[in-house]
């Protein structure tokens, strides 16, 4: 057993960029769910709105990569607007069902042959970051470099990735908590608590809605970008469902209505995701056996880490619902 | 002693006012703030709210009673926008306020509370109190970030949340969440509350249901403070000896309509009343003891 390895990994799990766009999701996510109470269950599609507006740069429209930012920016308000609209007046439930519907209708929309030449159909689009990592370089940041001293050692790709996603936490963390402290702030948390009392007071509850929920996705949006910058691709399937709630279970992991909370989150579920995965695989190098029947092979580690991420939220859920930092006098308020 | 002797003289206006006013249900008032004609609500079959005219007094305490299912409550929906009527119009200061949505009448200077308490659990009671001012910058989203732009508001806000935090006896409970709060403490500032919408009419639905006999006696204090502030209160009450202590005037509903008007005296003797609580036969072996 490679103990050094094992603990690299988790390392780079905990601090690398998968916990870096998972945290940009989770704290769009936490605005919205978090603090307003809104269920959505598609922040996969508000991130395939930054991912295709990038990629769609240098796929359809053939103009410089920056446009891409606005641009996705732009599509993820749409969506914000076209989900809100319809739902945001209605019972909390119908906003879940039909933030979950839209992301796979962008998912299937955009993985379609009908529609290749804009979005690249199921091969998804790559050549767009190239100006991106030109940047790094500009920086004085070698792609190919290795950078660092063990156990932290990245080659200078991701490195800048890393640099710039991390720094966009910060920003937005910085944001939302401001935010949250303001009147505004006050507001959304009011509306979660209950809507016909903060109408009473005046406040137009339905536009703080459309607000919480356009502004959650906004920041969901840039974390989609991140995320493609990283692979240097997008691939429609990787906004499916599973992406939304894997977000939603790192926000309830670290606390939901803290910043905090979705920052951390996100690196401890990947960093527990790393080493159960890299420690099962070491485990299972040689297939596990009990006399002759198998146990585990190796190629059912990742079943079985998806298991055990269930069963830690389920845990989670029963003896530590307000999340790690979460705050346990609020939770006792739970009760209505 | 110079306080008790003003309190004393608004309420005596208050009264004078109405004095003249005949007893019968939907009378015109001689000074109405709030003002309905034919208003009407069904729900599938049953007609909750059937109310012809309904004026109220503009610096009175109006009670509205009724038995359970009467429909005041349905009534105190329609009137702020939280439901919509079948048919009919209402005005309050003379606007027209039949299309106006519920969180607008805020702004027009009317404010409602509910009858199932609607403290914001997880908000400190400041916190509550803080959201209950209206017109605020820092509660535009751009405006968010630069807490320069609404700090000197949110300093002018909290120092009047505290003033009236401490008039309710409320001010040890400041910092706690408003989940922490009793029954009876939680109806306190949900008033509190919507007294910092600065309103000229307060429609408060229940506002002594659930609160102990000690309290009672301080929320009829404050209650007859507000009209003597110069706001004009209607309230939903089932508490008859409240009822006479503070009202001025008295409305009276059973099954969506108004059945009688007048003083708390009147309707203390009104026949039609004790009927409509206690159901006919009842009513009349009760008013045969008498
Ligand atoms: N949303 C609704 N759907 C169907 N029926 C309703 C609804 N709201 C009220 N009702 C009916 O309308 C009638 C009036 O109800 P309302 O709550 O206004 O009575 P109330 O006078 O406030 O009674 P209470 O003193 O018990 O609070 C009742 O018969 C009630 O069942
Ligand atoms: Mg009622």
């Amino acid at each position: 057993m490679d103990w050094n390895l094992i603990f690299e990994n988790s390392l780079k799990g905990f601090i690398g960029i998968n916990a870096v766009y998972f945290a940009i999701a989770a704290l769009g996510l936490n605005v919205q769910f978090g603090y307003t109470g809104l269920l959505n269950f598609g922040q996969a599609g508000f991130m395939a709105c930054g991912a295709y507006g990038l990629g769609m740069t240098a796929h359809y429209f053939d103009i410089s990569f920056w446009w891409g930012i606005p641009l996705g920016i732009l599509f993820s308000v749409v969506l914000g607007l076209l989900m809100g609209i319809p739902t945001l007046r209605l019972r909390a439930d119908y906003l879940a069902i039909v933030t979950i519907a839209s992301a796979e209708i962008i998912r299937l929309v955009v993985r379609s042959v009908k529609f290749k030449t804009y979005f690249g159909g199921s091969d998804g689009i790559n050549g767009f970051s190239s100006t991106f990592r030109a940047l790094g370089n500009d920086f004085g940041i070698e792609e190919s470099n290795r950078y660092g001293f063990w156990p932290f050692r990245f080659t200078g790709r991701e490195l800048w990735v890393l640099i710039v996603g991390w720094l966009i936490v910060a920003i937005f963390g910085f944001v939302v908590y401001k935010l949250m402290k303001s009147p505004w702030g006050r507001v959304l948390k009011a509306i979660r608590e209950d809507e016909d009392a903060v109408k009473s007071l005046g406040k137009n509850v339905y536009s703080y809605k459309m607000q919480s929920l356009i502004l959650g996705g906004v920041i969901g949006t840039v974390s989609g970008m991140i995320f493609a910058l990283d692979r240097g691709s997008v691939q429609p399937d990787n906004y499916s469902r599973d992406l939304t709630f894997y977000i939603l279970t790192a926000l309830v992991l670290g606390g939901v209505a803290k910043v905090s909370g979705s920052i951390v989150g996100s690196m401890m579920f990947w960093g527990l995701f790393t080493f159960m995965d890299n420690f099962l695989r070491q485990v299972t190098k040689d297939p596990v056996t009990i006399g002759n029947v198998t146990i585990m092979k190796s190629t059912q580690v990742g079943q079985l880490n998806y298991i055990l991420i269930g069963i830690t939220l389920i845990l989670l859920m029963v003896y530590r619902p307000q999340g790690v930092f979460g705050n346990r006098k609020e939770m006792a308020f739970d009760g209505r | 002693m110079d306080v008790e002797r003003t309190y004393g003289e608004v309420a005596t206006r208050a009264r004078q006012s109405l004095r003249d006013v005949e007893r019968v249900p939907g009378v015109c008032k001689p000074n109405s703030i709030l003002t309905a004609n034919n208003i009407r609500r069904e729900f599938g079959g049953i007609i909750a709210v059937d109310v012809d005219h309904f004026e109220v007094q503009e610096g009175s305490i109006t009670a509205l009673i009724g038995p359970n299912g009467a429909g005041k409550t349905t009534f105190f929906n329609l009137l702020t926008g939280f439901d919509q009527p079948n048919l009919g119009s209402w005005t309050f200061q003379g606007k027209d306020m039949s299309k106006v949505a519920s969180h607008r009448t805020a702004a027009f200077g009317m404010v409602r509370t509910f009858q199932l308490t609607k403290s914001l659990t997880k908000l400190s009671v400041i916190e509550n109190m803080r959201l209950g001012a209206t017109d605020q910058k820092g509660e535009k989203w751009w405006n968010g970030l630069f807490s320069a732009v609404w700090k000197g508001q949110e300093a002018e806000i909290t120092e009047r949340a505290d003033e009236l935090l401490t008039r309710f006896q409320m001010s040890h409970m400041r910092d706690e969440y408003a989940g922490a709060l009793s029954g009876g403490q939680r109806k306190l500032l949900e008033m509190a509350r919507a007294l910092m919408t600065n309103p000229t009419l307060v429609m408060l639905d229940e506002p002594m249901a659930g609160v102990n006999p000690a309290l009672k006696q301080s929320l009829n204090e404050h209650i007859r403070g507000l009209r003597d502030q110069g706001m004009t209160v209607l309230f939903v009450e089932h508490d008859m000896d409240m009822v006479h202590d503070v009202s001025d005037w008295v409305i009276v509903m059973a099954e969506g309509r108004i059945i009688a008007e007048g003083t708390p005296d009147d309707i203390a003797k009104n026949s039609a009343v004790i009927d409509a609580y206690l159901g006919n036969r009842q009513g009349q072996s009760l008013l045969e003891e008498e």
